[in-house]
């Protein structure tokens, strides 16, 4: 079994650390992952792709090809790889960040509040930790256990509480959208 | 360059866990793991990462990072550092390590052991900076100038870069020599998990050691030992032709004759101690089609290998981990009933020349650059086309 994850924001919005946190969560779990990621030159802003591919067997080839879950938290990175989802893939986007027009066919499409939830929480910086936890819930790829200890581990102490919460809300966001009590969603 | 306390207590802290690191990352703990006590550099997409990890954690680990003013001056200050006795090491990318080629060139000369990483990326000059290539396979054969002999070694996983730091720095100090390690940027900036092993299972080589100042340059050895700036000797090192004790000659040509040869010798001669390589063969000369690759390149090389065997075509893999020197005598023994090897580069075709030197099967050049690896369909397309 080979779950292969695109990421894709602008620079800055933690797409990179969210599929380090996937990937480490996958090893915990005892699986194989690697993650990549392409950015351009700029720190902030430019256009930035985080992969995380996740198996039980040995992975040859480290970036994705098709990928079987894309999350989108920027305008051009859906319009660029919604069409190279996986027929029956998962496609994941913020609600109020990517106008999805009319999603591919065939795929399992969710529309969610992760920007506005991180807001509510109080700081928009965890909104990829937001992401995480819908992600969670809806693909099930890693455990929630071991995916909410690489989010405590790879954040500063005295924030962990603020990303558990996030992860949890994130969680619960997800669990919500897949028994299709959220608006917005399919 | 003893695995000291301090390198000790660094390893347990660490042995026996597993991480999830870049190739960077992976390459810069290896290092560590190696005895490494010295490291210059200067930041560059992709090789920037090795510099950071190491400038938080060799500390620790009692050793010495420095940022330098340039690539130039980075390799230079690891060549002095290896004269005091350190293990020692930069990191850079294409246009860094364009810029160390004359240092590389002293350090030959001089007969100093030193490792440098090169995170290969699209080129030449600035290039497509963030992205991955492997372009430099022949400027680390030949990018500095005159006659001389190198060791290569390329790593296709971030374990691999963790593991092939150790055989750098001990091949280094065996054969006295600069030692490269040709990453790419693929494999630089890849998380996968990587074992950190036990101290009990970390192997130390030590430097040979010259008891006399006068022939720490020739003299009976093919490869002589080293005497230590701040142990007692005058030790005269210089980029000039020289004789053993180091003194300049360069005017008898049988002073430069020799001393050459002897350099270019002593890692001829260790060929077959240097050479690595991973094979994945078909049963006995089933095989007309084979692949030879390394780096990033291997793995979906690899993939495509799989393929190809799953729909009943008998292909044979090679995978080049050693690059310098070439592993002649193994390629040359894999290609015997083949009658097509296929090399995937990212570059339009290094390798596929050094191979086609070494073997009487016909040699295609898999190339491909633009910053993205081959994908396993595309090299597998190329193999299917081939056996048919």
């Amino acid at each position: 079994m080979k779950t292969e994850m695109r990421f894709v924001a602008f620079g800055g919005q933690g797409i990179v650390l969210a599929g380090v946190m996937m990937g480490e969560a996958a090893i915990a779990d005892g699986k194989n992952a690697v993650q990549s990621q392409s950015y351009g030159p700029e720190s902030r802003g430019g256009a930035a792709k985080s992969e995380v591919i996740i198996s039980n067997e040995k992975i040859d080839y480290p970036m994705v090809v098709q990928a079987d879950c894309l999350v989108a938290l920027s305008q051009p990175g859906y319009d660029k790889y919604a069409d190279e989802i996986k027929p029956g893939g998962t496609i994941i986007v913020d609600q109020d960040l990517v106008d999805a027009g009319q999603p591919p066919e065939g795929c399992a499409f969710y529309s969610l509040p992760f920007a506005r939830t991180a807001d509510r929480l109080g700081n928009s910086i965890v909104t990829n930790v937001v992401v995480l936890g819908s992600v969670c819930s809806i693909t099930r790829v890693v455990t929630r256990e071991n995916l909410a200890a690489a989010v405590k581990s790879n954040v500063p102490s005295k924030f962990a509480e603020l990303n558990l919460q996030a992860f949890s809300e994130g969680y619960r966001i997800g669990q919500e959208a897949l028994s299709g009590k959220t608006a917005g969603n399919k | 360059m003893a695995l000291d306390d301090n390198k000790k207590r660094y390893i347990n802290h660490h042995g026996g866990k597993t991480y999830f690191l870049l190739g960077d990352e992976a390459c810069a703990y290896g290092a560590i793991y190696a005895g490494c006590d010295f490291f210059a550099g200067y930041p560059i997409t992709p090789a920037s990462e090795v510099a950071e990890l190491i400038a938080e954690e060799l500390p620790k680990a009692g050793g010495i990072c420095i940022q330098m003013e340039d690539e130039l001056a980075s390799m230079a200050a690891i060549v002095g550092a290896a004269w005091t006795g350190a293990r020692s090491m930069t990191a850079t990318s294409g246009p860094g390590f364009s810029l160390m080629q004359e240092n590389i060139g002293y350090a030959i000369m001089t007969e100093t052991p030193c490792v440098i990483v090169n995170v290969q990326r699209s080129g030449p000059s600035t290039g497509q900076a963030t992205k991955p290539a492997q372009g430099d396979m022949l400027q680390a054969r030949w990018g500095t100038h005159g006659d001389h002999n190198i060791i290569a070694l390329a790593p296709n996983s971030a374990q691999e870069c963790f593991d092939l730091m150790q055989d750098c720095f001990d091949l280094a100090d065996t054969y006295r020599t600069p030692v490269i390690l040709l990453m790419d940027g693929e494999i630089g900036h890849i998380r996968e998990s990587v074992v950190m092993p036990e101290l009990s299972s970390v192997r130390h080589t030590s430097r040979k050691r010259a008891e006399r100042a006068e022939e720490i340059f020739g003299g009976q050895e093919l490869i002589p030992g080293m005497i230590h700036y701040g142990e007692g000797s005058n030790v005269h090192v210089t980029g000039s032709t020289h004789l053993a004790n180091g003194m300049r000659d360069v005017t008898t040509p049988h002073v430069h004759d020799e001393l050459i040869r002897r350099i270019y010798k002593k890692i001829d001669s260790g060929r077959e101690d240097i050479v690595r390589i991973e094979t994945d063969t078909v049963a006995n000369g089933k095989s007309r089609v084979g692949v030879i690759s390394y780096g990033a390149s291997a793995r979906p090389a690899r993939g495509a290998v799989k393929a190809a065997r799953a729909e009943g075509k008998n292909i044979d893999f090679l995978r080049l981990i050693s690059i310098w020197p070439f592993a002649r005598k193994q390629v040359a023994e894999f290609s015997r009933d083949l009658d097509l090897i296929l090399v995937p580069e990212m570059n339009l075709g290094q390798m596929s020349r050094e191979i086609e030197r070494f073997v009487d099967c016909k040699v295609i050049a898999v190339p491909k650059i633009g910053g993205v690896p081959h994908t396993v369909d595309e090299i597998h397309q190329v193999i299917m086309e081939a056996v048919s």
